[in-house]
């Protein structure tokens, strides 16, 4: 954590004090954050979310058809010929699954790091991160070929009796995504509870009433049951903190248990993870840039939480550009001729190089403006930066998994890969049906936590003292010692 | 006039902000009462110690969840790639050795039984889901989503008495003192 500006000037009689920036602007009150979070649910939208909703829908729409035309037609609508098998659609199921992973980083690891400000974008990161898996559980259920039968998958006997191959990273993969989602909802949902039980108390008696009170449980808000919850809650980061990592691991190795070179590498579950990270912050700055605009969120989403997130993609795509770059390290220091190859054909001389650069520009040059105070301060860079990465993240699943395919061991079966119209608007579509569900999400729920946002106001602290500068007290300096302050009389204040 | 008969639920005292709340919650937790709350918007930091509540009992719980979705885990993959239908796929062996190719379920399933468990837990610990609480029936009490801290002392306790325990809230600094009736 930063901290910035000082708050008074150093005197001898005054220690120096280094003030954090507060997580809300503007000292609001509990009721303004209640009436301007629940004030999105209970006003009339904007007339821009009808301009956004519509398009979204017929993009749906486009999706439904082109399921419907190749489930009625066969999965050759598609572009993959051998030896591409695995094209766009697997690409698109890694593009959203690694975009949901930042939903699970804020509300999880950042949870339990301690990182306040994660309480403002928590909430909508999370609904992101649901979005994001059913859009990216569309593709490999299709891609099955006849997804009446996708019920293989569960772990149940056949017809004949055969059981699932445990033992087959594709099955773990099941496992790992499905668990994701699961537990995705109910760490979403037990943080929906208190707030919907304002939604509750707000509604007048009638539909919506009843259905927020169902959602809402019954909520009292009794410290008795406040003290279980946070436990919960907490169990739940600590599930989800490994379950976050282990998921886009296993979903790398798909691909790194294979013994296609290019893919058999043990680097790529850490670079997954990280891209995964790097790409969900980039979706979760796209969508709360205009939201919180369109909202007049401004106070509760501040530059301040904008900036941290810059600085996490700066952080993760640095990661990523160095496994890139260690990726081809290893292709030649592995002296191994076939993995040499595959990655000069890759990044320098293939057929699709151009998706290498896209994907190295994207990923790695674009992110590094954000050392600049300023880009991270200016919300066009900053779109910018994530339009970027948003694409590039694309880009670099499809290096990964065409451009490796294109180019197999047997030179007599390389087959450069172009998609079909039934490929592109598969894709477009799902943008639309993750639009149109987080479009959703903002009429009915609270976009924020509104418990969790009131929680870290200086004001909720017990030992808040109004008539001390900032409630900056001892109390505090023993519970927290990692704030930026120095106790008066200490070295550290005198120094 | 109403005919309906009806049952005190306890009182309900509100106070203006969190530090007033903390300081009415230890006076209330040294008065002696076992059964009361208080509902806040927000958990306060150390209203627990401040109440006098036990540590959450979750944990053990959601520990006997996890064990159990392990051991599920396990016992899935085992029996059935090992004891009931071993299928060479791969080269990979069909006995005990192929323990390792097992463990990302094993993981996943600890995960998805420990999360269950914590819902499930957290629900039956707290009592809830209910449709309707007798708390629900106060005009004041659906502040306590917004910007209300209420202290309510249930008739149930042994120490509550109709006029000692309203002149205890008085006198710790409690507005707006209500007795909350249940219809019957």
């Amino acid at each position: 954590m930063e901290a910035t500006s000082h708050a008074s000037a150093p005197t001898p009689s005054e220690p120096r004090i280094l003030e954090r920036e507060p997580l809300v602007l503007n000292n609001r009150s509990y009721s303004w954050i209640t009436n301007r979070i629940c004030g999105i649910v209970e006003n009339k939208q904007p007339f821009l979310w009808w301009i956004l909703f519509v398009p979204s829908v017929i993009l749906t729409g486009v999706t439904v058809f082109c399921f419907t035309y190749l489930i009625s037609t066969g999965v050759g609508v598609w572009g993959q010929k051998q030896p591409v098998a695995w094209a766009w659609d697997i690409t698109n199921f890694v593009f959203w699954i690694g975009i949901g992973h930042a939903g699970t980083l804020i509300s999880a690891i950042l949870f339990l790091t301690r990182q306040k400000w994660r309480t403002s974008v928590n909430r909508a990161a999370e609904a992101m991160t649901l979005f994001a898996v059913m859009c990216a559980g569309l593709f490999p259920g299709f891609h099955v070929g006849r997804v009446w039968m996708v019920w293989f998958l569960a772990p149940i006997p056949n017809a004949n009796a055969i059981w699932q191959n445990f033992k087959s990273p594709l099955l773990w993969d099941v496992f790992a995504v499905s668990t994701y989602f699961t537990v995705s909802v109910i760490f979403w949902f037990i943080g929906l509870v208190p707030d919907l039980a304002t939604l509750r108390d707000r509604c007048k008696p009638g539909l919506r009433k009843m259905l927020y009170g169902i959602f809402a449980l019954g909520w009292r808000g009794g410290n008795r049951h406040w003290s279980h919850y946070e436990t919960a809650y907490m169990l739940l980061a600590a599930l989800s903190t490994p379950l976050v990592l282990s998921v886009h691991s296993v979903v790398s190795f798909d691909f790194a248990t294979s013994v296609v070179p290019g893919w058999h590498t043990t680097i790529f579950p850490p670079y997954f993870v990280a891209g995964a990270i790097f790409g969900g912050f980039a979706m979760v700055l796209t969508l709360m840039i205009p939201a919180r605009k369109i909202y007049g969120l401004q106070d509760l989403i501040t530059a301040k939480h904008i900036d941290n997130m810059a600085k996490i993609i700066l952080l993760t795509g640095t990661i990523v550009g160095y496994a890139y770059s260690m990726e081809f390290f290893m292709a030649y220091y592995s002296a191994n001729k076939y993995e040499l190859q595959t990655f000069q054909l890759r990044g320098l001389y293939g057929p699709s190089v151009w998706y290498y650069y896209c994907m190295f520009g994207f990923n790695v040059f674009a992110p590094q403006l954000f050392w600049s105070r300023w880009c991270r301060h200016n919300l066009w860079v900053v779109m910018f930066v994530c339009m970027c990465v948003n694409a590039g993240m694309w880009f670099e699943r499809y290096v990964i998994i065409v451009t490796t395919l294109e180019r197999h061991l047997t030179p007599g079966s390389w087959r450069t890969f172009s998609p079909t119209w039934v490929d592109i608007w598969t894709f477009v579509g799902t943008f639309g049906l993750f639009m149109m569900l987080f479009l959703l999400f903002l009429r009915f729920l609270p976009v924020i936590a509104i418990g969790e946002v009131k929680g870290v106001l200086p004001q909720s602290d017990p030992h808040y003292d109004p008539d001390r500068e900032k409630g900056i007290q001892e109390e505090d300096l023993m519970d927290y010692p990692d704030r930026h302050v120095a106790k008066p009389g200490t070295a550290a204040a005198t120094a | 006039m109403s005919t309906t008969l009806k049952r005190v639920h306890g009182y309900l005292a509100e106070f203006d902000n969190p530090q007033d709340l903390y300081h009415a919650a230890e006076h209330v937790r040294d008065q002696g009462y076992q059964r009361w709350d208080v509902h806040t918007p927000f958990p306060i930091h150390g209203m627990d110690v401040a109440m006098g509540n036990p540590r959450s009992k979750l944990p053990w719980l959601v520990f006997f969840g996890g064990a159990t979705g392990f051991t599920v885990a396990f016992l899935m993959q085992f029996l059935t790639q090992v004891v009931i239908y071993p299928t060479v796929v791969q080269g990979k062996p069909t006995d005990i050795y192929t323990l390792p190719a097992f463990f990302p379920v094993m993981f996943e399933l600890t995960i998805l039984f420990s999360a269950f468990t914590t819902l499930f837990g957290l629900l039956a610990l707290i009592g809830l889901p209910r449709l309707n609480h007798p708390l629900f029936a106060s005009k004041r009490f659906p502040k306590f989503s917004d910007d209300g801290f209420f202290v309510c002392i249930e008739a149930r306790d042994a120490k509550f008495t109709k006029e000692g325990t309203k002149s205890f809230l008085e006198g710790i600094g409690g507005k707006n003192i209500e007795l909350v009736e249940d219809e019957i």
